[in-house]
């Protein structure tokens, strides 16, 4: 019976970075005693004290600031929003300062940037953001989104390591619904690096977070009619496995992006830019996207299955395809 | 006939030291407004005419040795030069020099390590350094340093929600910080009148509980003694100081600008209370300084100013290729691991 769920993934990387590392604290809202919006942190403040487990106002700005101010000394931050969706009020100090830091002035400012992302859960407007696209035009920040319990731990271990600022996106649909056995031993899952769920011939699903299981499905129900489909997890949008895409459209030589943002001027415009301009020739039908409708996540259920992208809409857009 | 000067622990090498970097301060500042009208600066330039005094002052007030951490505006060159900032680095950050701190990426006194060089540049959104300046002296405190930060900021910039969350975080955290808000009249072009509506501007401190204090901006003694209280306060543990310090911007907001909104009796009257004239004038009567000491000071201010335009002025640009680098770890072209 496996036993870690997503959200277990996410406290143990933090737990055991934060006993391998001194320089290794927390910042948000709610952290401490109470152990956060969704329990993510219950218990740490017991184990390492206020010091480093450490309740803020509610300041997005001041959280961000903070650890980025930190850093710069040299600790090693993670700042939890407890909705993603709150990382807008504090996008000016995160785009502005913290991603430019390097570049502008050559320092090394290493904060993570963590909190619950994505819908399915009626959060509504303001507790569904899927925040990816907002940050990929603004050098200097990795974006990371992982899936499945395994890269959660794994990346986030690998985001506290990295030293420059990264986006952890975690979709909070997976929280509980995920669990999975992990290994006991330290490891790390490369920030960068693609994983290729399932392989296949005859279509590419690129996608990643919560998504991974609409295309699982969908490539589940393919199968059934003789179509092998090849879904490729992405894991870090910034930076991107390109590789990993161009050698799956080679080889497919059709492609569905899949993300759970809107669709316009989402991630999956850049990477079907990226296909067009780099594997043209291997494409047999055109780049398709699948996403969110171009609004806010409506609350009530209803509205919001229809606003998020499913299983029938990748299999309408893959029946699409398989016409050329 | 002398009048005794309080000079609240300040040595008369102290003194003279502080004169040097008043000095230092204006004629670095005059320097760049020759290349600026050579075309030599690339950007805009941004005089702080009036407010060396209390720029110097604050930041005279800071133990470098001991860690601490000086934020400046754009109009506080004076205080990154007593941290330890090389005029040759600033003129070539004016001159967008490929050997300049940043590299020419960024402007002005934009540059600088918090940890190796006891200053950090500001970025262009205003009360946004407060919440990092928190975060240097929270680093500060874990790292059990014992060390204070040293922020300023200006009127305008503290109607921002940034200098809110920051004020409100460090002040419950009680963090080792001083603030210096700066009232100099005007923000751009805004006079403080409509940029805030509390009496003084020191009054902000009681939505955050943190001390506060008022003093004379263009008094350097004034200054530095009130900055030396806060920074005192700070290292034993006692929390967050905001002193507003009255001022005035004598000069534009930047030379493009000729701020004809400002009222001409204003710049007179203001003028008239010249900051480094008013403290020359007090070490004089105190008997503490005479003429030739000021002259000596203004020599080797004038020769430093001229070696590092030299040396600015033979440095070269980035190389084009230079652009894409740098961005993240791992190019190394930072020369970092």
């Amino acid at each position: 019976m496996p036993v870690t769920t997503y959200l277990d993934a996410i406290r143990e990387a933090m737990i055991e970075e934060m006993r391998r590392d001194p320089r290794v604290f927390l910042i948000g809202e709610d952290v401490g005693s109470y152990g956060g919006a969704f329990k993510t942190s219950a218990g740490m403040i017991d184990e390492f004290g206020p010091g480093r487990v450490i309740d803020t106002p509610i300041s997005e700005v001041a959280i961000v600031g903070a650890a980025s101010g930190a850093a710069l000394m040299g600790m090693r931050p993670i700042a939890e929003m407890q909705f993603i969706d709150f990382i807008t009020c504090a996008y000016d100090m995160l785009v502005n300062f913290t991603a430019t830091s390097r570049y502008r002035v050559g320092s090394s400012c290493p904060i993570v940037v963590r909190g619950p992302a994505g819908g399915g859960t009626h959060g509504g407007p303001f507790h569904s953001l899927n925040p990816e696209a907002m940050f990929m035009n603004r050098p200097g920040i990795k974006i990371v989104a992982p899936g499945t319990a395994y890269d959660a731990k794994g990346l986030l271990k690998a985001a506290i390591r990295d030293d420059d600022p990264v986006l952890f996106i975690e979709h909070k649909f997976l929280y509980r619904r995920i669990k999975e056995d992990l290994p006991t031993e330290d490891y790390v899952v490369p920030i960068g690096k693609a994983n290729i769920r399932r392989t296949g011939k005859d279509i590419t699903i690129i996608t990643w977070g919560a998504m991974i299981y609409v295309a699982d499905d969908a490539a589940a129900d393919l199968a059934n009619d003789g179509v092998s489909a090849e879904v490729i997890d992405l894991r870090s949008i910034i930076p991107f496995d390109e590789e990993a895409i161009l050698n799956s459209v080679a080889k497919t030589n059709r492609v569905i992006i899949l993300h759970e943002a809107p669709l316009t001027g989402g991630a999956g415009a850049e990477f079907a830019a990226r296909i067009a301009e780099k594997a043209f020739d291997y494409l047999d039908a055109p780049i398709k996207r699948v996403a969110a409708l171009d609004v806010p996540t409506p609350y009530s259920p209803p509205l919001e299955a229809a606003a998020l992208p499913d299983k029938a809409r990748v299999l309408a857009a893959a029946r699409e395809l398989l016409r050329y | 006939m002398t009048t005794p000067l309080e000079t609240h622990g300040l040595t008369r090498e102290n003194l003279l030291a502080i004169d040097y970097f008043l000095r230092l301060t204006r004629t670095l500042e005059e320097r760049l407004v020759a290349l600026f009208r050579q075309a030599k600066v690339i950007g805009g330039l941004y005089r702080s005419l009036g407010q060396e005094g209390e720029s110097v002052a604050a930041a005279y007030a800071l133990d470098y040795k001991q860690g601490d951490v000086v934020q400046p505006l754009i109009r506080n060159m004076g205080s990154i030069l007593v941290a330890g900032a090389k005029p040759s680095d600033i003129i070539k950050q004016y001159m967008a020099k490929g050997d300049s701190p940043t590299r020419g990426r960024e402007l002005n006194i934009h540059f600088g390590h918090p940890d190796r060089d006891g200053f950090i540049g500001q970025i262009s959104m205003l009360g946004d350094m407060i919440p990092v300046m928190a975060g240097i002296t929270l680093a500060g405190r874990m790292q059990k340093r014992n060390l204070v930060g040293m922020a300023f900021i200006g009127d305008g910039a503290s109607s921002t929600g940034a200098f809110y969350e920051g004020m409100n975080f460090a002040t419950v955290q009680r963090l080792p910080l001083v603030v210096i808000l700066e009232n100099n009249g005007y923000a751009y072009s805004t006079p403080t009148a409509k940029q805030s509506a509390v009496k003084t501007l020191a009054d902000k401190a009681h939505a955050f509980g943190c001390a506060s204090e008022v003093v004379d901006g263009n008094d350097v003694l004034a200054t530095y003694a009130a900055a030396k209280r806060a920074v005192d306060r700070a290292r034993a543990g006692e929390g967050v100081t905001l002193i507003e310090v009255k001022t005035f911007r004598i000069k534009g907001h930047a030379e493009h600008d000729n701020q004809s909104y400002v009222p001409i009796q204003l710049i007179e009257e203001w003028s008239a209370k010249d900051p480094v004239v008013q403290f020359e004038k007090a070490l004089v009567d105190a008997g503490l300084a005479a003429t030739p000491d000021f002259d000596a000071i203004q020599a080797r201010v004038r020769s430093e100013v001229d070696t590092a335009t030299d040396e600015a002025e033979r440095s070269p640009m980035p190389r084009a290729e230079e652009a894409a680098l740098g961005l993240f770890a791992g190019d190394g072209y930072w020369g970092e691991g």
